[in-house]
């Protein structure tokens, strides 16, 4: 973890590698524990949960490995994830609620119930999405404190 | 309720330690679709699913749940009982299944 105040605010910055199941959802603990030591509304804490983690999980089940990234600001929090590939063929087909691709032994573990993405746009404020099959994927999100 | 009435009065069997045992449940959900229970279970909702590894209590921590209860006396991974200790998530089991959980619930006055 990488932490470092400034007068803009906190930036947070996790490793989230593939396969990794055993430390998936880490990163997003932690960025809890540090809205909490903050004093966060926790109802902003509770979407900001749910969005890092789907984003995280997303990274370790689809992805070769990426980052997320946090900055909490004095009006809002911004979350951006992103990683190295394979990308998304189709974004619009991926945005849709029970759209998976996850595989079956994925599916055995509780994963690829295709709401992951349904769910980072329901509760943030601001959602954007950037990818092409080959190329990276990038998440960005706000919450509005 | 909190979950030691679980333990106590409806001999649920503590996999965890005495951490979060104060803790209220206000509900009960059952699902094992984790981004469903994500979107869906409430603060303070006890957790009845089949689902055992370590991300359970990942999920289970970031919702602010009460406890996970594992039903029909299935074994939990090691790794996932130690992940709970460590974050203070008490989990239960019993032999019971999702439908004798809930009915445990119901005659308790939860309803
Ligand atoms: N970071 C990513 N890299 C590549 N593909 C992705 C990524 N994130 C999502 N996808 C694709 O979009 C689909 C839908 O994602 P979404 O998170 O909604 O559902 P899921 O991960 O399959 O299941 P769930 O999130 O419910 O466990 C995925 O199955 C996958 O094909
Ligand atoms: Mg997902």
């Amino acid at each position: 973890m990488d932490s470092n105040k400034n007068n803009i605010g906190i930036k947070l910055e996790y490793e989230v590698k593939k396969d990794d199941f055993t430390r998936a959802g880490e990163a997003s603990s932690n960025i809890k524990k540090v809205l909490r030591q903050l004093g966060i509304d926790s109802d902003v804490i509770r979407r900001t949960a749910i969005a890092t983690y789907e984003a995280e999980i997303n990274i370790v089940i689809h992805s070769e490995g990426g980052t997320i990234t946090v900055y909490i600001k004095p009006d809002r929090i911004e979350m951006i994830a992103e990683d190295s590939g394979p990308g998304i063929e189709d974004v619009r087909l991926a945005m849709q609620e029970g759209f998976s691709t996850a595989s079956n032994k994925i599916r055995e573990l509780g994963f690829g119930a295709g709401m992951g993405l349904p769910n980072m746009k329901k509760y943030t404020d601001e959602f954007y999405i950037d990818s092409q099959k080959g190329g990276s994927t990038t998440v960005k999100m706000t919450i509005y404190i | 309720m909190i979950v030691k009435d679980l333990v106590e009065k409806f001999n649920f069997k503590l996999l965890t330690e005495r951490d979060g045992l104060e803790k209220s449940v206000d509900g009960v959900y059952c699902c094992d679709l984790l981004s469903w229970v994500m979107s869906h279970a409430k603060n303070n909702d006890a957790w009845i699913t089949v689902q055992t590894h370590v991300n359970v209590v990942a999920v289970a921590s970031l919702l602010n749940l009460s406890c996970v209860i594992i039903p029909e006396s299935i074994e939990v991974d090691e790794d996932t009982i130690a992940k709970a200790k460590k974050e203070g998530i008490p989990i239960l089991s019993t032999d019971l299944n999702a439908y004798g959980i809930f009915s445990k619930f119901y005659e308790a006055g939860m309803r």
